[in-house]
């Protein structure tokens, strides 16, 4: 056995995975990284807050100023929190798509899921603009799923093609955008606005509410994520050898599929579109850590937590007192690196 | 060109057929007016109600779907001969997106409210996203295939409409001013439009008929079009001219529509094969076709009140497209 391997057996559970000997350092240098990230995003506003001070808030001690627990537990924590865990499903459900795909410029945007649940999401606030704001998580989840299922469905041949995956995922994409812009055209032109922002990707506004009701499917849907990480480990080698493997194919696929996209639609459903979240997070992690999926799950997540909370504060410091929506911020990193990544993968 | 008789005769039978959704165009609406009426005010005109609304409505709205709809066909079937990619389409590969962003800054950044104005920032927007999207196409692993294509072009339409939106959402001005525009129209256009976008449509569409000898030729392989003596640079130098000509005034005159430019020469190849001198013209009449039918349904569908037309066209170019990428594209 290669002393470069950690193997982690449980004698009470019915588990056990290896994982190369440089994640732990990584993965803790990484989250210190993103806490960083965060505590800054608490403190800055416009109502600046010293780091030192957003820090013993945090931690529940006295600093003398009677107005910072209030800005910071009930206005921008909740925010930050949102940004991290969008961040986290995104980038997950991006490493499994790539995983599944096997193609590196794979992400939920590309192949559409964010699309459907833009359309279920923006289609109810301009139909219905006096429908209760928790019920649009549920509709976005809802048109994440349905479109994944149809695309899925599409691409299946005897057997589902990862190339027919992507292509389908692009057309049916742009049937939906059509019907996006349809419900833009004719929207009250308040509701549109907003439907704007919320489809360019934002966690403006977002409070404690948005973060109890999309915490759940993290906490269910990452662990899940990471116990199928030997699966895709197997179906990244291709479906010859996935097979050889006694993996089985469809099953799997069909289940990671279900996974990512339940993913996704928590994410969007929080925080509308932000793109190339899910396309950058997996790269830089699998070139971190190389790209056994054990590893390189938990690092790709905490990259992508870092990611959408680095754009959120980019976008409301660039031009303030304006706010750019994060997700407009993410697009315009990510289109430089995704041609980054073509060349990449060019030479490879 | 060699002479095929039967073409010849497709060719004129749809360019009747055309003439007949012309008619059909022109005379429904809000207010069903015979083909009578239609030959009289455009020969004996007497200023009353139907006559002004066939002169100032109807007749210039048919001509831009027809011109657009032409365009937008031309522009398709020249992408997917030179690139050899069944998927290619101007809305796929992010062209229209460019187009409608540079349109979109112009109204933001330059106050411009004049349509007249917009021809100029489509051909720049939709130049600038065409060479990015090629460009990054041919960087992929195996050069310009169908997937690395497509993929360049989603890309770069979710970063351009990012960007489009970000502006949006900084100006409800320019929301408001842009948003029945950005989802492809073609109702209430009248004639400055026609005029406008014409020069440059005929200019690119001369262009894409004295190259269909050429593109049947690199469409058989750009090893294959040098070995014959073919200047392929130059070729496809000049090819992309003409689409972003006929793809930058389309979008321009009825914003971003989809899907024309990928369903049509797909049909027409089943028609009249290969020879693109022949997939040119048909393309041209049947684009114009599509166009005119999918407006009229447009009128028809949720009567009195219209859909865009773009939503029609993505309707009927979406199987299209399912189809093509399940069984046309090989790996």
């Amino acid at each position: 056995m290669n002393k470069s391997w950690l193997v982690v057996r449980s004698r009470a559970l019915p588990v056990s995975f290896r994982i190369d000997r440089r994640i732990p350092t990584i993965l803790s240098i990484l989250l210190f990284v993103t806490l960083t990230a965060m505590v800054v995003s608490v403190s800055y506003g416009e109502y600046p807050i010293p780091i030192i001070s957003v820090i013993k808030t945090l931690l529940g001690l006295e600093t003398g100023n009677p107005d910072y627990p209030f800005i910071i537990n009930t206005l921008r924590l909740p925010r930050t929190l949102v940004a991290a865990l969008v961040g986290v499903a995104l980038a997950v459900s991006g490493t499994i798509l790539q995983g599944i795909t096997r193609n590196p410029l794979a992400d939920p945007g590309i192949i559409g899921i964010n699309a459907g649940a833009s359309l279920a999401a923006v289609s109810l606030i301009v139909l219905f603009p006096n429908v209760p704001i928790a019920i649009l998580p549920v509709s976005a989840f809802g048109g994440a799923l349905a479109v994944a299922f149809l695309i899925y469905f599409l691409a299946w041949d005897k057997g589902s093609s990862p190339v027919r995956l992507i292509l389908i995922g692009v057309g049916i994409a742009a049937v939906i955008g059509a019907l996006t812009s349809l419900m833009v055209t004719f929207g009250e032109i308040n509701s549109v606005s907003q439907a704007l922002v919320w489809l360019a990707g934002s966690v403006y506004g977002r409070s404690w509410e948005e973060v109890w009701s999309v915490a759940p499917w993290f906490a269910v849907l990452v662990p899940l994520a990471l116990g199928k990480a030997r699966q895709l480990n197997a179906l990244n080698l291709g479906d010859d050898v996935a097979k050889g493997l006694g993996s089985s194919l469809e099953w799997e696929r069909g289940w990671l599929l279900a996974i990512a996209t339940a993913l996704t639609g928590a994410a969007v459903a929080t925080a509308g579109t932000i793109s190339f979240v899910g396309l950058m997070a997996p790269h830089i992690a699998r070139q971190l850590v190389g790209s056994t999926h054990e590893g390189l799950i938990p690092v790709s997540a905490t990259i992508g937590a870092m990611i959408v909370v680095v754009a959120d504060l980019l976008g409301r410091s660039l031009f303030a007192p304006t706010e750019l929506p994060c997700g407009v911020i993410t697009a315009v990193i990510g289109a430089p690196y995704f041609i980054y990544l073509l060349v990449q993968n060019r030479k490879r | 060109m060699q002479p095929r008789p039967s073409l010849l005769v497709g060719l004129i039978l749809s360019l009747l057929i055309l003439l007949i959704c012309l008619v059909v165009s022109i005379g429904y609406g809000a207010a069903d007016i015979s083909a009578s009426t239609i030959y009289e005010a455009l020969t004996a005109f007497d200023g009353s109600a139907d006559h002004l609304i066939i002169r100032t409505i109807r007749i210039p709205r048919s001509l831009i779907a027809i011109l657009v709809g032409a365009a937008m066909a031309i522009a398709g079937a020249i992408m997917q001969g030179i690139t050899r990619n069944p998927l290619a389409d101007p809305g796929i590969l992010g062209i229209n997106a460019g187009a409608a962003m540079a349109v979109v800054i112009a109204v933001f950044a330059f106050g411009t409210t004049d349509p007249s104005f917009y021809a100029w920032y489509a051909f720049l927007g939709a130049g600038a996203a065409a060479i990015a999207v090629y460009f990054l196409g041919s960087l992929g692993r195996g050069g310009l295939t169908p997937l690395n294509l497509t993929i360049a072009g989603a890309a770069i339409s979710t970063f351009l409409s990012s960007v489009t939106t970000g502006i949006l959402i900084f100006s409800q001005r320019t929301l408001d001013e842009i948003r029945f525009w950005m989802a492809g129209s073609i109702a209430g256009r009248d004639f400055t439009i026609v005029w406008q976008v014409l020069p440059y449509i005929t200019l690119g569409l001369i262009l894409a008929f004295a190259l269909g000898k050429q593109i049947t030729t690199l469409n058989l392989g750009e090893d294959v079009a040098k070995g014959l003596g073919q200047r392929t640079a130059w070729v496809k130098v000049a090819a992309a001219f003409s689409v972003i000509l006929l793809a930058g005034s389309a979008v321009a005159a009825a914003g971003p529509i989809g899907f024309i430019g990928l369903v049509i020469p797909h049909v027409v190849r089943l028609l009249v094969g290969v020879d693109y001198r022949w997939i040119m013209p048909y393309s041209a009449v049947f684009g114009a076709i599509l166009l005119l039918t999918a407006d009229i349904g447009a009128r028809l569908l949720i009567k009195p009140q219209e859909l865009p037309v773009g939503v029609m066209t993505a309707l009927v170019g979406a199987p299209l497209f399912v189809y093509l990428a399940r069984f046309k594209v090989k790996k």
